[in-house]
């Protein structure tokens, strides 16, 4: 697991994000979306500090930052796998790619490896059919994967 | 746009960039530069070229040459062949009779096939998206003009509504009549929403506009505007469309300092403003009244209706949400009239659609054509007919929520109305085409393992029913089911249908009442014989719970 974040970098960066976009309650999701997209999660001091800035009660914070699949109140490993489980990718060949990566990683979705290294999630169609099936390591798509080529992706990301 | 000897596009969708299609483009500008051709050629990366097959592809203007796919090592031959000494670089040129993105440079013919009919792909792939000058080259921001000059809302929305346009989301809905509920709706303060949370699994149609043609979506979201008598507008784009987001931003900024958004639009008393919205992840947004609670910073659950968006929306304001491809038809219809674009398609389904085609065929791609066509079209002129020679089985339309179409049904045509009295559902407009080695229970099994993790928990129907009938698929496919689990199955999606609070639960079931209705007898094979007839389902007599994605 990643070490808490310092409280300072979560300040620097709710503060960078509320200036981007406002106090509205309809930015909510897009200042979570930075926030996430910046510390990789959503610390509880960040929560505090929207929940401040917008005046919007800390229940119902937590109530939409759980709801969103880009968005999380626990550390992620360093890298992120999204994998595409919609049915083009599936019958596309998308099932064996699938038990390769569970086999390699040795964790389930929606966990994280005891290194930091890995979280392993599972996505709907990422829009990117015509090159299924298609995987997501952080912000690099990978297309056409077969199941040998998986060993040698994961292993470009220390 | 300064005059410039030749126009060199490449491709700058997902598929190109991981394909390398930046670097392609960068060798290209460095290439030119070295060849002292700078102030003669206008280099730009553009959105999808329609294709994927030969991805990275670059197109040049004005011979409207297509190669590809181009590698880095091809940059200089091509640069030195057609840009230095004028001639086509035939190692590398593509033949022009393919699939996808083709016909934009073919001659139009209606009625002819394989030509595609473009309306809402139209510039999609021939001008640089962050460049409003090339929108403006291609009648862009005519049809605003035209609208808040000459005419008054209720005429655009009687126009619309002569038009036949019906909401390409997958409802169907009467564009025209929308606009009319909404502008009907009392109060002051009105919404222009365009859904482009587009998320079914296997459509990327909304992407490829929203990508490759941005100012049309913002022009068509400001016309809906004036319509209605709203000054704000939201464009909700999913989170996982970074590209489509920036493509937008860039283009909100340059429509505002050419005076077509903001205060005063065309001098007229008319303001509008636009705001680009971004979601984080959840397919039920697409649902317009999830989509709304998202906007408003909540969890995206659907609301109970009535009443409806069109009277309590955004903010308990009329609001009107329309797609994405459903707006991009608006600027050309009113700029050639309701005449022309029923001209296109069916009487009761006038006007293109936009497809994805995927799966087993042997080129898969996006095709924009009539509506109207049918499946063995679809498959033999424009997919290149099945992969490996094998016999097509069936074909599932619209993403998740879409129905599983047999082969017999390959000759119905595919528009609104027809598909209806078959009984199954043109959807979003993908495509998925299956052959003999497609499994039905595993299929069925992909398809409501989607809305099981989709489903936002918030009615019992979807979120219990669409457990219960993903563990029931699971264990067929380990031959373990009972042919007591087909009437269970059966009536889940029964209730799905009846019962669901949204749109998302009521369809989710449809696939597998699809497939128990037409392939039934394959369905009790794994159960009767333990047998799966296409070898997918590994029949291991084994089940539990934890064996969540098998």
């Amino acid at each position: 697991m990643q070490e808490n974040q310092p409280v300072e970098k979560t300040t620097a960066v709710v503060e960078a994000a509320l200036q981007h976009h406002g106090t509205n309650r309809d930015e909510l999701i897009p200042i979570l979306n930075e926030i996430n997209q910046q510390i990789g999660y959503l610390p509880a001091a960040s929560l505090e500090k929207v929940s401040q800035a917008l005046r919007i009660p800390k229940s119902q914070l937590f109530s939409s930052a759980t709801f969103y699949r880009m968005l999380s109140i626990t550390p992620r490993g360093r890298h992120v796998i999204q994998f595409c489980e919609s049915a083009p990718c599936h019958v596309e060949g998308g099932r064996q790619v699938w038990h390769t990566i569970l086999d390699e990683l040795g964790i389930l979705p929606g966990e994280t490896s005891k290194d930091g290294r890995w979280t392993l999630e599972t996505t709907s169609c990422l829009g990117i059919c015509g090159v299924g099936p298609v995987l997501l390591v952080d912000e690099d798509i990978y297309g056409n994967v077969r199941p040998e080529q998986v060993a040698e992706i994961l292993a470009r990301y220390a | 746009m300064k005059a410039v000897r030749s126009m060199v596009l490449v491709s700058g969708d997902p598929t190109s960039l991981e394909r390398g299609a930046q670097e392609v483009y960068h060798r290209l500008q460095e290439e030119v530069r070295q060849s002292g051709l700078s102030g003669d050629i206008s280099l730009a990366l553009v959105g999808d070229l329609g294709r994927s097959d030969i991805a990275p592809s670059v197109i040049v203007y004005p011979e409207a040459v297509i190669y590809g796919p181009v590698a880095l090592s091809n940059v200089h031959y091509l640069v030195d062949e057609h840009l230095n000494k004028g001639r086509i670089a035939v190692d590398l040129q593509t033949p022009i009779h393919n699939l996808a993105g083709h016909s934009a440079w073919l001659s139009r013919r209606k009625g002819t096939l394989p030509a595609e009919q473009r309306i809402v792909l139209e510039r999609v792939g021939k001008i640089n998206p962050e460049d409003i000058q090339d929108y403006i080259l291609y009648d862009g921001y005519r049809a605003l003009g035209k609208a808040v000059i000459e005419m008054t809302p209720a005429e655009v929305i009687a126009l619309i509504d002569r038009s036949g346009l019906k909401g390409r989301g997958g409802a169907g809905f009467p564009t025209g009549l929308k606009w009319r509920f909404v502008s009907r709706a009392g109060g002051s303060v009105k919404y222009a929403i365009c859904n482009a949370d587009e998320s079914e699994p296997g459509t990327f149609k909304d992407r490829l506009i929203l990508e490759g043609d941005p100012h049309s979506i913002i022009e068509a979201i400001t016309i809906a505007g004036y319509a209605i008598g709203a000054s704000e507008g939201y464009i909700y784009v999913r989170g996982e469309y970074r590209l489509a987001q920036q493509r937008l931003a860039t283009a909100i900024t340059q429509a505002h300092e050419m005076g077509f958004l903001g205060k005063n639009i065309f001098g007229t008393q008319f303001s509008f403003e636009i705001r680009v919205h971004s979601g984080a992840g959840a397919y039920i947004c697409g649902e317009e009244t999830a989509l709304i609670e998202s906007i408003e910073g909540k969890r995206g659950e659907p609301r109970s209706r009535p009443p409806y968006p069109t009277t309590h929306g955004l903010w308990g304001k009329p609001t009107l949400v329309n797609n994405v491809e459903t707006l991009a038809n608006i600027p050309a219809i009113l700029r050639n009239g309701p005449d022309w674009f029923q001209r296109f398609g069916t009487k009761t389904s006038p006007g293109t659609k936009v497809f994805t085609i995927l799966g087993n065929v042997n080129t898969t791609g996006v095709i924009e054509v009539p509506m109207g066509i049918t499946l063995r079209e679809v498959i033999t002129i424009y997919g290149k007919g099945m992969k490996n020679n094998a016999t097509f089985k069936l074909a599932q339309t619209g993403g998740s929520s879409g129905s599983v179409i047999p082969a017999s049904l390959q000759d119905t045509p595919m528009d609104f109305d027809s598909y209806l009295r078959a009984g199954v559902s043109l959807g979003s407009g993908a495509l998925l085409i299956c052959d003999e080695d497609t499994c039905v229970v595993d299929l069925a099994k992909a398809l409501i393992n989607f809305f099981r993790r989709e489903s936002c928990g918030k009615c019992n129907p979807c979120r219990i029913g669409t457990l219960r009938a993903y563990e029931i698929l699971s264990r067929i496919s380990e031959g373990v089911g009972s042919l007591k689990d087909l009437d269970t199955l059966q009536m889940i999606c029964e209730n799905l249908y009846q019962l669901s609070n949204c749109g998302l639960g009521q369809t989710s079931g449809t696939g597998t009442r699809d497939i128990l209705t037409h392939f039934r007898a394959e369905v009790e094979a794994h159960i009767r014989l333990k047998v799966c007839p296409a070898g997918v389902c590994s029949m291991s007599g084994r089940w539990t719970a934890s064996q969540a994605n098998g």
